[in-house]
C-alpha cells in the first residue's frame, strides 16, 4: 500500500465541501423532508390501521430508527456512483486532481471520508425526527453517527467501484436494481426479517443495511452481545470497499 | 538540467502506439511547442508526463525525478492547463483556486490566490460563480489554476483550440508573460500560428514520435525554404506546373483546388506562374514536407 498524504485526502475533501455549500440547502431540505414523509405514511398510516406495535416497540418508532439505514445508503452508495461517474467522465474533474500531487488512493479516501461524513449526519436525522415522533432519547444514540459513518463508507466505496467498473451511466440501473433495491427492501426497516423465509433470513444476515439497522434500534432500545461483531462487520467491509473502490478507479483513470 | 528528459517511450494502447519510441528533451528556461496533427500522440505524452498514462518502455523524467516512481514529486513542481475546461462551475472563482493551492500544498493560500487572480485579471471577479464567467475568463481562470502553486514546469495541453481569435490572444499573452519570466512551458497544440508566435522551438510530432525540431525559422528555412507558391488553375495547367516543379527536384503537393510549390525561390526562372500565389513558407509546409500530413 502507497502512504497516504493527509494533506492531499483534505484538499480533494476540501473541494466536495465547496461544490456542497452550493447545494446544502436542497440536500438538508430533502434528508429533513423524506423520513418525515415516510413516518407520516408508513409510521402513522400503517402504525395506526393495521400495526401497532412490533416487538414491543411502537410501530413508528420501529420504522423512523429503521429509516436510519435508508438514509445512509441514499446518501452514500447513489453519490458516490453517480458522483464518480460524472466526475470522471463528464466534467473531468478526477484529470484535474491527479495532475497535481494526488494519487488515486488520495483521491478515493477524500470521497469516501467525505461521503461518509455527510451520511453520518444526514443518517441521524431520521432518528432526531423520530424523537419528534414520540421515541425517548438515549444516551447510547450518540453512537448512532459513528455507525451512520462507517456504513456510509462501504457504500461510498462500493460506489466508486460500481463507477469505476461501468461503461455507461445507465447500467447503475442494474445495480440499483438489484442490489440497492433489495438491500433497502430486506433490512428490516418497515417490517421484521424474522417474518421473511428462512433463506432470505439468512441472506439479511449478509445485508449491511440491516447489520445498521439492528445497531440502530440497540442504541435505541438496548444493545445485544452481538453488536459489536455487527460494528466490526462493517468495519472490515468499509476497508475491503476501499480497496475494491482504490483498484477499480485506478484501472479507470491511469491508462 | 533539463526540465523533461524522456528516452524510448512507447505508450501503447491494444493494437494502437500511440507513443513509439519517443525522445523527448526540454531545457530549462524554454518553451517548447509540441507540434502535430490529432492523433500524433501529444496528448498521450501530456498524460505520461502527469503520471496519468504509465509507459510500456522507455523512460521519464521531470525535474529529476523518475516517473513513474516518483511522479507525485513532479506533479508537485509543475502546474497543468489541460484541453478541457474542468473547473468546479457553481464554485467561485477563489474557491477554485483555493483548492488547488490545497491540493498543491501552497503554504500561504491567501498570498497564491490572489497572485494567480492578478495573472489572470479575475480580481475583481473574485466572489462570482464560475458559471457566471465568460469563455475567456474561464480559459483564463484554467491558466491560473495550473499556475497557482508557482510551478517550475506548465504543461500547456491545447490551451487555445475551439477559442475564438479574442480569447486565443488572450491566453497567447498570459504564455508570453510566462515565458518572460523563464517558466520552462510544454505546450501541445496544432495550431501553427501559436507554435511559431509562443514556442522558442517547436517539435513536430507525427505517429507517436518527434520527425523534426528547431527553432520555427530554422526548421522552416531548413525543410521548406523562404517562399511558397500557391498556385490556382484548372486541373490541366495544374498538372503541367507540378510536372515541372517535380522535375526541377522542387517539393510539391496538391492542396484542394491549388498546386503548392514548397521552396519556390529556389525554382527555375519562369517556373512559378506570374498569377501564383507568394507566401512566407510556415511550419505547416514543413511538416506536409516531411509527413505528407496535414496538420489541421
Amino acid at each position: 500500500m502507497r502512504r497516504i498524504e493527509p494533506a492531499a485526502v483534505l484538499g480533494v475533501m476540501s473541494r466536495e465541501v465547496a461544490n456542497f455549500r452550493t447545494f446544502w440547502r436542497s440536500t438538508t431540505f430533502s434528508s429533513l423532508m423524506e423520513p418525515m414523509i415516510y413516518l407520516l405514511a408508513f409510521g402513522l398510516g400503517l402504525g395506526t390501521t393495521l400495526v401497532s406495535t412490533v416487538d414491543g416497540v411502537d410501530y413508528v418508532e420501529f420504522v423512523g430508527t429503521g429509516m436510519v439505514a435508508t438514509a445512509v445508503v441514499f446518501s452514500s452508495a447513489l453519490p458516490a456512483m453517480f458522483g464518480t461517474f460524472v466526475k470522471h467522465r463528464f466534467q473531468r474533474t478526477y484529470d484535474a486532481i491527479l495532475a497535481a500531487p494526488v494519487d488515486v488512493e488520495e483521491l478515493v479516501s477524500g470521497e469516501m471520508l467525505w461521503i461518509g461524513l455527510r451520511s453520518g449526519i444526514f443518517g441521524t436525522f431520521p432518528l432526531l425526527i423520530t424523537i419528534g415522533f414520540g421515541l425517548d432519547p438515549a444516551p447510547a444514540m450518540l453512537l448512532v453517527p459513528f455507525f451512520c459513518f462507517v456504513t456510509a463508507l462501504a457504500f461510498a466505496g462500493f460506489g466508486i467501484a460500481v463507477a469505476g467498473s461501468v461503461a455507461k451511466i445507465d447500467q447503475f440501473n442494474y445495480v440499483t436494481t438489484l442490489v440497492i433495491t433489495p438491500m433497502f427492501l430486506l433490512a428490516g426497516t418497515f417490517f421484521p426479517i424474522e417474518g421473511l423465509p428462512e433463506w432470505a433470513q439468512v441472506l439479511s444476515q449478509f445485508n449491511p443495511l440491516h447489520q445498521l439497522v439492528v445497531l440502530v434500534r440497540s442504541a435505541s432500545f438496548g444493545f445485544d452481545a452481538y453488536d459489536p461483531l455487527r460494528l466490526a462487520g462493517l468495519v472490515v467491509l468499509a476497508f475491503a470497499m476501499w480497496r475494491l473502490a482504490i483498484d477499480r478507479l485506478r484501472r479507470r483513470l491511469i491508462d | 538540467m533539463a526540465a523533461i528528459e524522456l528516452q524510448g517511450v512507447v505508450k501503447t494502447f491494444g493494437p494502437i502506439r500511440a507513443v513509439d519510441g519517443l525522445d523527448l528533451n526540454v531545457p530549462e528556461g524554454v518553451c517548447l511547442g509540441l507540434l502535430g496533427p490529432n492523433g500524433a500522440g501529444k496528448s498521450t505524452t501530456m498524460r505520461l508526463l502527469t503520471g496519468q498514462a504509465i509507459a510500456d518502455e522507455g523512460s521519464l523524467r521531470v525535474l529529476g525525478y523518475e516517473l513513474p516512481r516518483q511522479s507525485k514529486d513532479a506533479r508537485a513542481r509543475m502546474g497543468v492547463v489541460p484541453q478541457l475546461d474542468n473547473l468546479d462551475i457553481d464554485v467561485t472563482v477563489e474557491e477554485n483556486l483555493k483548492v488547488f493551492a490545497r491540493l498543491y500544498r501552497v503554504a500561504d493560500i491567501g498570498a497564491a490566490v490572489d497572485r494567480a487572480l492578478a495573472l489572470a485579471r479575475l480580481t475583481d471577479r473574485r466572489h462570482d460563480a464560475v458559471d457566471e464567467l465568460s469563455g475567456g475568463m474561464r480559459r483564463r481562470l484554467l491558466v491560473a489554476r495550473g499556475l497557482v502553486h508557482d510551478p517550475q514546469l506548465v504543461l500547456l495541453d491545447e490551451p487555445t483550440v475551439g477559442l475564438d481569435p479574442q480569447i486565443r490572444a488572450e491566453i497567447w499573452t498570459l504564455i508570453e508573460d510566462l515565458r518572460a519570466e523563464g517558466t520552462t512551458i510544454l505546450m501541445s497544440t496544432h495550431y501553427i500560428e501559436e507554435a511559431e508566435r509562443l514556442a522558442d522551438e517547436v517539435a513536430l510530432m507525427a505517429k507517436g514520435r518527434v520527425i523534426a525540431r528547431g527553432r520555427p525559422n530554422d526548421l522552416i528555412a531548413e525543410h521548406a525554404g523562404r517562399r511558397t507558391a500557391e498556385y490556382y488553375a484548372p486541373p490541366e495547367r495544374r498538372a503541367e506546373v507540378r510536372a515541372a516543379a517535380e522535375a526541377a527536384g522542387l517539393p510539391v503537393r496538391s492542396a484542394g483546388p491549388a498546386v503548392v510549390i514548397v521552396g519556390c525561390e529556389r525554382a527555375p526562372d519562369g517556373l512559378v506562374p506570374d498569377d501564383a500565389i507568394t507566401r512566407p513558407s510556415s511550419l505547416e509546409d514543413v511538416f506536409v514536407e516531411l509527413t505528407g500530413e496535414e496538420l489541421e
